[in-house]
């Protein structure tokens, strides 16, 4: 299966278990359900709220879909726009086409700058390439300074959420991974911690901040770069960017290259619409905002800064006309929150820095579908499109879901690393069997159904003649009508009569 | 082939069933880009409600305290008795001063001035108690003050690294209703710096903890009679 794959350190790890397997750890784990079911309830009523305060948040969600859209439709030049105006400002603007290379000119910078660690704010980007342990390949210490980040990182564990990738531990945990493994990376945990969030906040406030202080390279990702004046936006909550962004002498920015806006006024929607949708706040504590450097004069942050601009799959899936939605995500996770399978499956299950609704539609495009996971990924959904509803710039992610079951079960032309390649169905792979195990674990339990009410028809531009998956496989090449008309779970229910139990 | 070519020729063979389609994008310079503002439906609202220049600077105070920013209301003449009293209340005895903060508002408080220099290290900078700054623009609809870097606000880490901030907002000339409306006021060039409450996670089973960080403690004093920055910029332009 790995002839296709290629240029993706570590990322997932090798030998990841499909979707269904994975989740079956989250099922068995009751802290973790139990955690999830909290955690996820919770904010979904909360930002139900926030969005609610705003009356145009049907204007703002167009508009933000409009921007994105737009700047998709003309990248190359905003990419070369942005690139004039970062360089402008004092920035170095470095390219890369995958994680590889991505990871090597970080390593490099880091090295030139004679240092042996670096501070970094959370980002999705450099989880996604795998920078941390391409630093420690080289003898350099990376330090995670988000909170949730810190309880991953010493915790030796894996993100499980965007937004709270620490969700799936519970104070408990935190507690003892603080007391036992803080003083191997630096100050140790104080005294007698205890479990109270307060505590463990400040035992983190003390851990980082002889960090900070002595840190001279900081490394970040972004949520946004503005093309026509060359700023860079981080929109955080702790504390941590800032201190990364400002403190040391050299700064080191990886943003995958969809993060473009075309002016200063877009950034009007977007301050908007992330923090009502992710953190279900009016606004995220802190918004950090910087263009390329400042001079001698007014000296005020990094002397130093570099842009690497990521590829990664990223122009591989801008070629698909259907998949290239997923291009307009800004990260904010309202998908995950509302979705059913996610909240009994977990984060992790979906092997990739991305869970949920956008990782089952970001990681199989950005990684293409030839391992288990990511052929399994498309199935991870009962399409009941509650994550379409929430999302804050209308990424239609039960289209995408559909259109990527199609290429999983009956192959089709793709773009891998720029080329066309033309890919053989799944039939009879391993691949196949991943997924179907993926659809019925999916679609088997009533719970994830309950809210799942939508129809695989409401796809608009996408009406497959056969119906892509494991409908496909076990009714051999029985011809749909062009639109199915009755409803995903109806159709399910009615040719395999629920009997698959699905464990 | 270098990277950057290799990207944007991916870039343009990957659009290519988009290239003909519309619009020319790129705005010449900025403040004027009539084909992108076509290309964009901005129909969404520049301002949420309709509300007097006191009710957005009550709404201001309201969303600050939300966040739980400690908020307080003074003239201009109670001003350094204020920002005395408050300084006094925590106990600091050294606070952080940039270039140009006006000098009478510090004229009643003792604690050591520390000065915003270049050459201060993080670790000089994480000894003072507090850090007394202005500010750019506050948003009325968010609770959001911004910093831009100006003389009476000072370097970015300066309101970072102290444990307690206070911030001075002129009211009602620095209060804008909306996000919109505050970026129309900030200069892109210029280092930024949102805040909204102070520091804050919810990491630990989604429980809300204040102060992480940034300051754990954001006072924001609102002295009013100032005049509207607003008349002033309009007038301005006019000329
Ligand atoms: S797909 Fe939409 S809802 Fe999901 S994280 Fe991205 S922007 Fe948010």
């Amino acid at each position: 299966m790995s002839e296709t794959f290629v240029g993706m350190p570590a990322f997932p790890p090798p030998a990841f278990p499909a979707f269904p397997k994975a989740a079956r750890e989250a099922v068995n784990n009751p802290t973790l359900r139990g955690n999830l079911r909290h955690a996820t309830h919770t904010i979904r009523a909360k930002r139900a709220r926030a969005v609610a305060e705003v009356s145009d948040w049907a204007a703002l969600r167009e508009a933000g879909k409009q921007i994105k859209d737009h700047t998709l439709r003309h990248l190359d030049r905003y990419l070369v726009q942005l690139e004039e105006s970062v360089t402008r400002a004092g920035g170095t603007v470095h390219w890369a086409a995958d994680a590889d290379e991505a990871n090597r000119i970080v390593a490099d910078l880091v090295k030139a700058t004679g240092e042996r660690e670096v501070v970094k704010v959370k980002s999705m980007a450099t989880q996604e390439i795998g920078l941390n342990e391409a630093l420690e390949a080289e003898g350099i210490h990376a330090y995670e300074t988000d909170l949730a980040e810190l309880i991953v990182q010493l915790g030796k564990d894996r993100p499980s959420h965007i937004l709270v990738p620490a969700i799936h531990r519970n104070r408990g945990e935190i507690r003892d991974i603080f007391a036992r493994e803080m003083s191997a990376w630096g100050r140790p945990a104080p005294e007698g911690l205890t479990d109270t969030p307060a505590e463990l906040a400040e035992a983190a406030r003390l851990h980082l901040r002889e960090k900070f202080l002595r840190a001279k390279v900081g490394i970040s990702g972004a949520n946004f770069m503005v093309a026509e004046t060359g700023t860079l936006v981080v929109v955080e909550s702790e504390g941590n960017g800032r201190m990364c962004l400002t403190l040391p002498e050299t700064l080191i920015s990886v943003v995958g290259i969809e993060k473009i806006v075309p002016t200063w006024q877009d950034l009007e929607v977007f301050l908007q619409t992330l923090p009502r949708s992710s953190t279900a706040e009016r606004m995220n504590p802190y918004t950090s905002m910087w263009t390329g450097t400042t001079d001698a004069e007014t000296a005020d942050g990094p002397r130093t800064f570099h842009l690497v601009l990521l590829d990664n799959g990223r122009t591989d899936t801008l070629a698909d006309e259907v998949g290239r939605q997923a291009l307009r995500c800004i990260r904010c996770s309202a998908c995950l929150n509302v979705c059913p399978v996610f909240e009994r499956a977990g984060g992790h299950a979906y092997g990739s820095v991305y869970p949920g609704p956008i990782g089952a539609i970001l990681s199989p495009q950005l990684r293409g579908t030839a391992s288990e996971i990511d052929a399994s990924l498309p199935y991870a959904s009962s399409l009941c499109g509650a994550c379409y509803e929430v999302c804050p710039v209308a990424i239609d992610i039960p289209e995408v879901l559909v259109h990527l079951r199609e290429r999983v079960t009956q192959g089709g032309q793709v773009t891998q690393r720029g080329n066309k390649v033309v890919l053989k169905p799944a039939k009879g792979h391993a691949a196949e069997r991943a997924a179907m195990r993926a659809a019925r674990w999916a679609l088997s339990r009533p719970g994830a159904l309950r809210t799942g009410q939508r129809l695989a028809s409401r796809t608009r531009r996408l009406h497959p003649r056969a119906l892509p998956g494991p409908g496909k496989a076990w009714t051999g090449s029985r011809d749909l009508p062009a639109v199915p008309a009755e409803p995903f779970r109806d159709w399910w229910q009615r040719t395999h009569g629920g009997k698959d139990s699905g464990k | 082939m270098s990277s950057r070519d290799a990207i944007l020729g991916r870039v343009r063979r990957a659009l290519a069933d988009v290239r003909q389609d519309d619009t020319p994008p790129v705005p010449e310079r900025p403040g004027r880009y009539p084909q992108y503002d076509e290309a964009i439906d901005r129909s969404y609202l520049r301002e949420h409600g309709d509300r007097s220049v006191k009710e957005t600077v009550d709404l201001l105070a309201e969303n600050l305290a939300d966040y739980r920013a400690l908020v307080h209301r003074c003239t201009e003449e109670e001003l350094p008795e204020v920002l005395m009293r408050l300084l006094t209340e925590r106990g600091s005895t050294s606070v952080l001063v940039p270039p140009e903060l006006p000098p009478s508002w510090l004229k009643a408080v003792d604690a050591t001035r520390v000065h915003d220099r270049a050459e201060s290290t993080p670790h000089e900078l994480d000894r003072v108690d507090s850090v007394v700054t202005g500010c750019a623009v506050a948003i009325a609809e968010t609770g959001t003050i911004v910093l831009d870097g100006s003389p009476d606000q000072g370097r970015r880490r300066i309101t970072l690294v102290p444990d307690h901030h206070i911030c001075v907002v002129r009211v009602p000339g620095q209060v804008v209703s909306s996000v919109p409306q505050g970026l129309e006021r900030l200069d892109a060039a210029r280092p930024l710096t949102w805040i909204s409450g102070p520091s804050a996670t919810s990491d630990i089973e989604l429980d809300r903890v204040e102060g992480v960080h940034g300051p754990r403690t954001l006072e924001v004093v609102l002295v009013s009679g100032t005049p509207p920055e607003a008349e002033v910029t309009s007038q301005h332009l006019a000329v």
